[in-house]
């Protein structure tokens, strides 16, 4: 017969490998969490450090009410929701493509997955100063060049980053996430049972009865996995605004907000009540993706 | 239509779509070849309308970048501030993600979904929420512009992925072989290094392998928490823009430069680049 004490033992000979790592995330990311919460209720600005107290929701109502964070959660919505339904069908698209065997298919693909790999400072660097520059950008510069090739006289010279600001942000990252989504989904494609296209097309169905019957369900999974993961990075984007537009022109997005508030206005209540809204409105998101992860995750188990 | 037609059709259209996909790679690589194509022209070439693809290649902007002849701000520091951070931060990570991962997938704590989800659940809280205390407690400690506080920040911002992806490879070891090696009286040193290992090493190159990335890419953190001693590549770059006259070739060479380790990393790993992507569900 087993003592309790010696079940305890077990118990705990079982989780001391997870512990290491369960403490130092706690200690990192949650206990923060709980300092930023105390702060949000204080009034607390690095330039006036005397003026320290207690604040109750001023914060929070500053937070609610102020218009540059509101327009900020919008610009955030719609940056991601933009960026990810993009990615996610150009790169269902590319992978359909790479699915099928043609000459250099390897080379294509290591084409593909080449924006990915670049790191994002260096790519909204390029973006902003070799692509859309107005004067010298290849954009126009390709403009200027198709116009002369005609025979046409004064080529069309938008300036990109200042007539469409958030466009300019969407496009570059939309460049750098669409490989990502072609990986998974075309490693969901050639996991895709091969006899039962097989049989399908024997029966007569069609190129597009496959895809809708049987490619696109099996799919399914990959496609969420996708937009979920790359809906938890581009949500935190901050490399592409920061660099791009310095949050300007209305491209300002929740995570260049908080950190403009923290590192400009030196206003540490009102960044930490942000951080806290910006939580807030993550977990009801999380809350979300979390499910559906739950549901990829038992399938993978019952598989 | 007879069925030589069919097959006809078939080939053209299967020519067509190789085509198509050949045309989609080279318009998505186009801008990283335009990169590297002008950090070797002359500062004068590179900022031409229209684009001057024919010019004379030179080292010039890559000299410019590694401050050769004692102009400018030397780029070595940060970039080995970054291998430090990603080097040390990736080995921090997997020190704790792979026995955490053991014991959510072989010998499986209670409520290990629970605690899975738990660790999930922090990576998709934005991490500048935390930005503020992180910083407060760093000036406190004396921690500000040190490479181990980033160490440290960055070990927590992977540590989620790598124990979703190990527990993910470690949970395809079948119990059955364990349960007999623990019957033929092999240990558990023995179990791991024989049984556990082989299928686990995969897992951990791709965990390496995206932990590094990440690490080597982050600015936000690297922004506010360093400064001249211990600032990062991400950092210095956005910094090599001022207002002095042309710079394109230099800026691309920077970017080049810096973006090489993740790019031949990427390149030599692409399996383990999708199993990392995806958190280990894609194999």
């Amino acid at each position: 017969m087993r003592t309790p004490v010696a079940e305890r033992a077990k118990g705990w000979a079982r989780r001391a490998p997870l512990l290491p790592a369960l403490v130092f995330l706690i200690l990192v990311t949650q206990l923060p969490f709980v300092v930023t919460v105390v702060i949000s209720f204080m009034r607390w600005n690095a330039l006036a450090p005397d003026h320290r107290g207690f604040a109750a929701f001023d914060n929070y109502r500053a937070v609610v009410t102020d218009p540059a964070l509101r327009s900020s959660v919008g610009t955030t919505v719609l940056l991601t929701v933009t960026v990810v339904l993009v990615s996610l069908v150009l790169g269902l698209g590319l992978a359909l493509l790479l699915d099928r065997s043609f000459r250099g298919r390897g080379v294509v693909r290591t084409l593909l997955i080449t924006p990915f790999l670049v790191v994002p400072v260096a790519a909204a660097l390029l973006w902003k100063h070799a692509l859309y520059n107005a004067s010298y950008g290849l954009f126009n510069g390709v403009l200027t060049w198709l116009w002369h090739l005609f025979g046409a006289g004064d080529p069309p010279q938008p300036d990109w980053m200042t007539d469409s600001p958030l466009l300019a942000v969407e496009l570059s990252l939309i460049w750098q996430w669409t490989p990502f989504m072609m990986l998974i989904l075309l490693a969901g494609l050639q996991s895709r049972p091969a006899d039962a296209v097989e049989a399908a097309r024997m029966d007569g169905a069609s190129t597009f009865d496959v895809f809708r019957h049987l490619t696109l369900p099996h799919l399914r999974r990959y496609l969420e996995l996708a937009a979920l993961l790359g809906t938890v990075y581009v949500v935190q984007n901050f490399d592409a605004v920061f660099t791009l537009t310095s949050g300007g022109l209305g491209t300002a997005n929740l995570p260049y907000t908080i950190y403009q508030t923290f590192y400009q206005a030196h206003d540490y209540g009102r960044a930490s009540a942000q951080g806290v809204v910006v939580v807030l409105c993550s977990l009801l998101v999380a809350n979300f993706a979390l499910r559906t992860v739950s549901s990829l995750l038992r399938e993978e188990i019952t598989r | 239509m007879t069925r030589g037609d069919r097959r006809d059709g078939r080939r053209v259209r299967g020519a067509a779509l190789g085509l198509l996909a050949w045309a989609c790679g080279i318009a998505f690589f186009l801008p990283v070849a335009w990169m590297v194509l002008t950090s070797f022209h002359r500062e004068p070439d590179a900022a031409t309308n229209p684009p001057s693809l024919v010019a004379p290649l030179t080292l010039h902007g890559y000299r410019e970048f590694f401050g050769v002849g004692g102009a400018g701000v030397s780029p070595w520091p940060p970039l080995l501030n970054s291998l430090t951070a990603s080097v040390a931060s990736t080995l921090l990570v997997l020190a704790l993600a792979v026995p955490a991962a053991y014991a959510l997938s072989i010998r499986p704590v209670r409520k290990w979904r629970d605690v899975l989800f738990f660790f999930l659940s922090t990576k998709m809280l934005p991490l500048v929420a935390g930005l503020l205390p992180v910083y407060l407690v760093a000036q406190n400690t004396r921690m500000l512009d040190s490479i181990w506080l980033l160490v440290i920040l960055y070990t927590s911002m992977n540590l989620p992925i790598a124990v979703w992806m190990m527990r993910s490879f470690l949970a395809e070891v079948p119990v059955e072989i364990l349960e007999a090696a623990s019957i033929d009286g092999a240990g558990l040193p023995t179990t791991l290094l024989r049984i556990v290992g082989p299928v686990a090493l995969p897992g951990i190159a791709a965990t390496a392998l995206i932990s590094f990335i990440f690490s080597w890419n982050e600015l936000l953190f690297a922004r506010v928490l360093t400064g001249v001693v211990a600032g990062t590549s991400p950092v210095f770059l956005t910094g090599l823009v001022t207002s002095q006259g042309l710079f394109l070739a230099k800026v691309c060479a920077a970017a080049t430069v810096v973006s090489l380790p993740v790019l031949v990393a990427g390149f030599a790993a692409q399996d383990k680049l999708v199993q990392g992507l995806s958190l280990g569900a894609v194999k």
